[in-house]
């Protein structure tokens, strides 16, 4: 193999740095759905390439469970934006401020 | 030292992150967003993990991308454009995602794991199977519920309640 560990982890410390960003400073709540996703995106890419320099095949086991939990979330976060949407006809998190219908 | 594969990769997977955040329309913006998570199931295939990376692909890039561009699709058509940010709390968003990636990356860089190779052949894709039967079985079936139910609240909540009113006469 002629990548080494520290490769897969700097492209893992960079995506999460856009996640961050992302996070901190878009109001849309799906480009924030999006930052989520490239942070959860990373946190994979540093389970299964630790898995494979140990080598140990705990991080893929992990990263597998990683990955269906994610889409778990994702559906449950797409349906909570789209029922603000229809009660607020925006999808500006800055509106999302009352919890009542 | 990184081969060419693996710099061409790591161009599409953050450039596309990148463009899925700053793009214009959200649609761009979600189509960006599937060349990231196709680039980090390429990642998976360097690192010899096949199984890992078609179930990105399958998981990723042809369920939550999809799902996502639906929902984007369902939004009015002025709201996709619409962009709402003001200048100073972005500068402040740049400098926290530099301070993060220095501080992060020059504490790995000082760490041992610079200098980690190996020769050692891969894991084997069985040894994953074995791995959820034996010893991971009871968080398999506690995925499987949390999957199940989720999916399940996820469509309860996206119902519309006039129309099921209207159902039930």
């Amino acid at each position: 193999m002629s990548n080494e560990l520290i490769d897969f982890v700097l492209v893992s410390v960079a995506m999460l740095g856009i996640g961050i960003y992302g996070l901190s400073v878009k109001r849309n709540a799906i480009r924030m759905l999006f930052a989520i996703e490239i942070i959860i995106n990373a946190a994979n890419l540093n389970l299964v390439a630790f898995g494979r320099f140990l080598p140990h095949s705990g991080g893929q086991t992990l990263a597998l469970f990683s990955i269906a939990i994610a889409a778990a979330e994702v559906a449950v976060g797409l349906s909570l934006i789209i029922v603000a949407y229809r009660m607020y006809q925006n999808i500006d998190i800055a509106d999302f401020r009352s919890l009542k219908g | 030292m990184a081969d060419v594969v693996f710099l061409a990769l790591s161009v599409i997977t953050i450039g596309s992150a990148i463009a899925a955040l700053e793009m214009r329309s959200l649609i761009y913006g979600s189509i960006a967003l599937m060349g990231t998570l196709g680039g980090i199931a390429g990642f998976f295939l360097l690192l010899d993990s096949p199984f890992v990376a078609m179930f990105q692909l399958a998981v990723y890039v042809g369920s939550i991308a999809v799902l996502i561009l639906f929902t984007v699709m369902l939004v009015k058509r002025e709201l996709i454009f619409k962009k709402v940010e003001d200048k100073r709390r972005k500068f402040v968003g740049i400098a926290l995602m530099l301070v993060f990636m220095v501080a992060l990356g020059s504490i790995i860089m000082d760490s041992g794991i610079k200098t980690i190779t190996t020769d050692e052949p891969a894991v084997d894709f069985r040894n994953i199977g074995a791995d959820f039967l034996t010893y991971y079985w009871p968080a398999l079936i506690l995925m499987a519920l949390i999957l199940t139910s989720s999916v399940t609240g996820a469509l309860i909540l996206a119902r519309r309640e006039d129309e099921n009113e209207q159902r039930t006469d």
